[in-house]
């Protein structure tokens, strides 16, 4: 990539205030009228540089409405805004396409996103490089481990070369010690390029662990409950006090949140 | 608080990770030869000389009259005949270039159409199930109207052909299409591959197994309605070809002549498969890792 676009693009960031707004979002699924109420007058920032990860128990409506900022699908009432252009997403599955390589799966993104046909091998082996697969760009999508190919698939979501990153739950299926490492990869990557991240999940440690501020979904419908600014300073460990202690707070909330579902 | 020595060094997490990759990868194993042979060649050679040797051993029993049964031997007979008079080959190339030549006007029907009923929801209300249907249909039914229509001439066996590899094709490649997982088409949507960039880098190459499937049944679907064209319609207009060969056995009552007809289209049938469909649909689904490895 130019410097200069580079450099632009650095100066759109300090422009804007946000790298996502989210306005009395609600979503329902099912008929206009009568339908279920997913979603119930979310509104977030997500600020240039941050790392917010949204937090909730299952099926209160994470993917939905990371599915709504990604612009796959449309608020049933309210607006999102994300200045930087279409936000990358990552999900659960890896989502590698088999019939290309790790490379060529990168390479597509970078040609979908329009860059020109000299650079894209060396770019893809830069990204690559940056998830620390340097010599993994030839391999097939079923050659690699769990690890790999959410590694592979952060580089391809990094390739699109969007502000901010998005990202559904995307170690839950990893074993813990593979887990470990990518938080780690994760936040050396953040703190890198500087992206904006909106991380799902349902695990609180993992929320603790990876963000600047954690947001409480309530379930049924999703409505924000609670949220938290967190400054213990990263790198942080999954196993740090600091991190057990906030853990255990949030839980508490968490708890609450779904305790209240069995009262009717 | 966090303590800044608990925090990992940047080179101990890249090792960590080696260490992790190295210890998860699939090992991938080309398979040896000799495990080819064993596995793959020696069984079918099994089979073959078993029937073989069944065959052999009811004529030696005298079962049957020999105008029946004819000895393994007479049907090489017949074989060594025709090639030394120098019409096997002919005959086999008039069968071979007329299903080939069909089959690829077949693909050049089908894919296009398939993709429109894949693709365009008013179509395939329209003729998905007819599609669908015909595929049940024996083409032998087809060759009725086709003589009639076009009469007894190369075209009429391109129109058997057509009416009985299309639907295959067709379908194969909407199945291919209706298989696509979602989650694909929505990572290609992020990626920006929506549109005709959405069917061409994801949909596309996401269907190709099942295209290729279809492909496979198109060309059983051209070898067979081309036999039975070939037995039935039958003029010295049209050159000889295999299924001829059948039918001139019956009305000379030769059936060494018959069997080696038979077994021929039988090899051909086989063969074309064997060289061109299954290396392909093999290769697709070893490089996606979807070959079950045994
Ligand atoms: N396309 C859809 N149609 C109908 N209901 C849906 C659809 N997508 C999600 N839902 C419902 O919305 C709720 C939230 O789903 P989801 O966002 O996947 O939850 P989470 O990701 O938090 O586990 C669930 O009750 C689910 O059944
Ligand atoms: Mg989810």
């Amino acid at each position: 990539m130019a410097t200069t676009a580079t450099l632009a693009k650095a100066e759109d960031r300090a422009a804007v205030t946000h790298a996502a707004r989210i306005e009395h979002v609600s979503k329902s699924f099912g008929g206009p009228a009568g339908g279920q109420l997913v979603l119930d007058d979310i509104s977030l920032d997500v600020a240039p540089g941050e790392f917010v990860t949204l937090l909730g128990a299952s099926g209160c409506g994470k993917s939905t409405l990371l599915n709504l900022v990604a612009g796959l699908d449309r608020p049933s009432a309210g607006s999102i805004e994300t200045p930087g252009g279409r936000p990358a997403l990552m999900f659960q599955e890896h989502a590698l396409f088999p019939w290309l390589t790790a490379g060529k799966n990168i390479e597509l993104a970078l040609r979908l996103r329009g860059v020109p046909k000299a650079g894209r091998r060396e770019e893809a082996e830069r990204l690559l490089e940056l998830v620390r697969l340097g010599g993994s760009y030839g391999k097939r999508v079923h050659e690699l481990s769990g690890g790999m190919r959410q590694r592979v698939a952060l580089a391809r979501a990094l390739a699109q070369d969007s502000d901010l990153l998005l990202m559904d739950e995307p170690f839950a299926a990893l074993d813990a010690i593979t887990r470990d490492v990518l938080h780690d990869e994760l936040t050396r990557i953040w703190r890198e390029t500087k992206l904006s991240v909106l991380f799902v999940t349902h695990n609180v440690r993992e929320a603790v662990r990876l963000a600047e501020r954690v947001v409480l979904l309530s379930s049924r419908p999703g409505r924000i409950a609670h949220e938290w600014t967190i400054d213990i300073p990263q790198p942080r460990r999954i196993e740090d006090s600091a991190v057990a202690e906030l853990s255990l707070e949030i839980t508490e909330h968490l708890r609450g949140e779904i305790r209240r579902h069995g009262q009717h | 608080m966090a303590s800044t020595d608990t925090t990992p060094k940047t080179d101990d997490l890249a090792g960590l990770e080696a260490g992790l990759d190295a210890l998860d990868t699939v090992q991938i194993r080309r398979t040896p030869v000799r495990e080819v042979l064993v596995k793959k060649v020696f069984p079918p050679v099994v089979a073959v000389v078993l029937v073989l040797g069944v065959w052999q051993l009811l004529v030696s029993l005298k079962v049957t009259d020999e105008y029946k049964l004819p000895a393994p031997s007479a049907v090489w007979d017949s074989l060594t005949t025709m090639w030394l008079e120098g019409t096997l080959l002919d005959v086999l190339w008039t069968s071979v270039s007329r299903a080939l030549f069909g089959f690829l006007l077949a693909l050049v029907i089908g894919t296009p159409l398939g993709l429109i009923v894949s693709r365009v929801k008013f179509v395939r209300a329209a003729i998905g199930p007819i599609l669908a249907g015909l595929q049940s249909l024996p083409s032998v039914a087809w060759v009725a109207p086709a003589v009639l229509w076009l009469g007894l001439n190369d075209s009429m066996m391109y129109a058997v052909i057509l009416l009985g590899a299309v639907p295959s094709i067709a379908n194969g490649l909407v199945a291919g299409v209706d298989q696509v997982p979602p989650l694909f088409l929505r990572a290609g949507q992020t990626l920006g591959a929506t549109g005709l960039k959405g069917a061409w880098h994801i949909v596309m190459p996401a269907a190709l197994p099942g295209y290729l499937a279809g492909l496979k049944q198109g060309w059983a679907f051209s070898w067979r309605s081309l036999m039975a064209a070939e037995i039935i319609a039958s003029s010295p207009d049209l050159g000889l070809g295999l299924g001829q060969l059948l039918e001139n056995g019956r009305n000379n009552i030769d059936m060494a002549g018959i069997f080696l007809a038979i077994i021929l289209i039988l090899i051909v049938g086989i063969a074309i498969d064997l060289l061109i469909f299954s290396p392909l649909e093999r290769a697709v689904l070893r490089r996606r890792g979807l070959l079950a490895k045994g």
